[in-house]
């Protein structure tokens, strides 16, 4: 724990880092997620294309991803963002299409017969519907990706891992007892955070 | 009690009529609809009557068309429903279905405003006219406005549904088995709500049942249905005291005389 106690300035800088490196990876993931889903969700065919596409990237291990990447894209945050939003897309996308097959027919029935247009039924009644089950996906992808970020140190992305990998090689075990506390505690937080927002938007 | 006295305080209502009307579903080899002829008059409350499955949901959803006809025509005030654009067409029909699907996520004002919202009315005309339209179901602005779906009963919850469908102030009114999954006491104050309002608004109503007493009580015409095909249309004392044919005399009863204790002691003065 002295690391922590001593290097505390550090320790928060690395945690800005992977709060940035989850956050960025997330937004862009959920920027291609939704409309995967969406897709996915309203087309029998396509879903079972989208589903088993990204089942697969899902089965790829983080760390021959990330070598296959640095090949491609070279050393650095991006990559490491590259490599994130894969594998959040999995997760999203079974989200969003869970979320928008539990809508209640009715309430499409309802808005169409009511003169809602395709999209502003969509937007305005399925998709917030859904949202509860959508935030599920969005908890369980953030809270994988925190945890996933680490390695993101190994390719020069910054973020916890730093501690980790540096304590490894250096041999210094209060290092990295401090780099996985504060990853734990971050992914704990997003939990908790996340839970909060899908209670809040059940109805 | 005629459809001719009703008419000539129709304002509130359009015409609805249904030419040659057949509805095969995609795959389906039997017509779900099945050359049906119709005519609703302006003001008039028309109930469709028949078993599951035999056509009429079909037949009122090409009305607003969620569902479009094989062959034949829609025609409101005499113009074809196809030269119209489907969700604008929409917006100017109420419908109302036995499932209510009021929008969780939107208060019951939020609700009522769907449509209000959907025709771009400014904020002051939607409140006014939300509050006018709680007050007609008999649910108290103050007290109901705010509230969510969930936090409402079932019966509330379908008069909601209601006050939905008559925001924009349509001309036609669909309602698919609307009462159909409350309990009877909650379902006969549903249905003395809709008379009275169907009398106050004169709104042209097209409803669906295979509830026999519901059908008797709110029509000013029963439209008895089976297999796709219209096999009467009458007044429900008509339908009572000459059933057209075995299946009609079977729907209604093989004792007309209880049947007509209905007619008799009607809900509201009609």
């Amino acid at each position: 724990m002295t690391y922590l106690a001593t290097h505390a300035a550090r320790v928060g800088a690395l945690l800005g880092q992977h709060v940035v490196l989850v956050f960025v990876s997330l937004a862009v993931a959920l920027v291609i997620a939704l409309p995967l889903g969406v897709l996915a969700a309203r087309n029998a065919r396509a879903g079972t294309v989208i589903l088993a596409l990204t089942g697969v990237l899902y089965t790829i291990p983080s760390l021959a991803l990330l070598a296959l990447l640095v090949a491609v894209l070279g050393l650095g945050r991006t990559t490491a963002i590259v490599a994130l939003v894969v594998y959040a897309q999995m997760v999203l996308i079974r989200g969003v299409v869970a979320g928008l097959r539990g809508v209640d027919p009715a309430l499409v029935d309802a808005a169409r017969g009511l003169g809602f247009t395709a999209r502003g039924t969509l937007l305005r009644v399925e998709l917030p519907a859904a949202l509860p089950v959508v935030l599920g996906g969005v908890r369980v992808a953030t809270v994988s990706l925190v945890a996933l970020a680490t390695i993101a140190a190994w390719i020069n992305a910054g973020g916890l891992g730093t501690l980790l990998f540096e304590g490894i090689s250096t041999n210094n075990a209060d290092k990295i007892v401090a780099g996985a506390l504060a990853a734990a505690a971050l992914a704990i937080a997003a939990d908790l955070a996340l839970r909060a927002a899908e209670r809040a938007v059940r109805t | 009690m005629t459809s001719s006295s009703k008419t000539a305080s129709a304002d509130g209502g359009a015409r609805v009529e249904l030419r040659a009307l057949s509805v095969t579903y995609p795959g389906g080899t039997v017509a779900a609809v099945h050359d049906v002829d119709l005519v609703v008059e302006a003001g008039e409350f028309a109930v469709l009557l028949g078993p599951s499955g035999c056509g009429k949901s079909t037949l009122l959803r090409t009305i607003n068309r969620l569902v479009e006809p094989t062959s034949g025509t829609v025609l409101i005030d005499g113009i074809d429903v196809r030269a119209r654009d489907a969700v604008e067409l929409r917006r100017g029909i109420g419908y109302v279905i036995q499932a209510v699907g009021l929008f969780p996520h939107y208060t019951v004002a939020e609700n009522v405003a769907a449509v209000p919202g959907l025709l771009g009315w400014d904020r002051a005309r939607i409140d006014a006219r939300v509050d006018e339209l709680l007050t007609l179901i008999r649910l108290d602005p103050a007290r109901y406005r705010a509230r969510r779906p969930r936090e409402l009963s079932g019966g509330e919850a379908q008069r909601v549904g209601v006050a939905r469908a008559l925001a924009a102030r349509p001309r036609v009114l669909l309602m698919d088995e609307p009462f159909a999954a409350v309990d009877a006491i909650v379902r006969a104050s549903l249905q003395e709500e809709i008379a009275r309002v169907h009398r106050e608004l004169r709104t042209t109503v097209v409803f669906v049942t295979h509830d026999v007493d519901e059908a008797l009580r709110l029509a000013d015409r029963v439209v008895v249905m089976n297999a796709g095909r219209v096999v009467q249309t009458g007044p429900p004392e008509e339908i009572l005291e000459h059933p057209a044919d075995d299946f009609v005399r079977d729907l209604v009863g093989v004792d007309p005389e209880t049947r007509r204790l209905v007619l008799e002691r009607p809900l509201v003065e009609r």
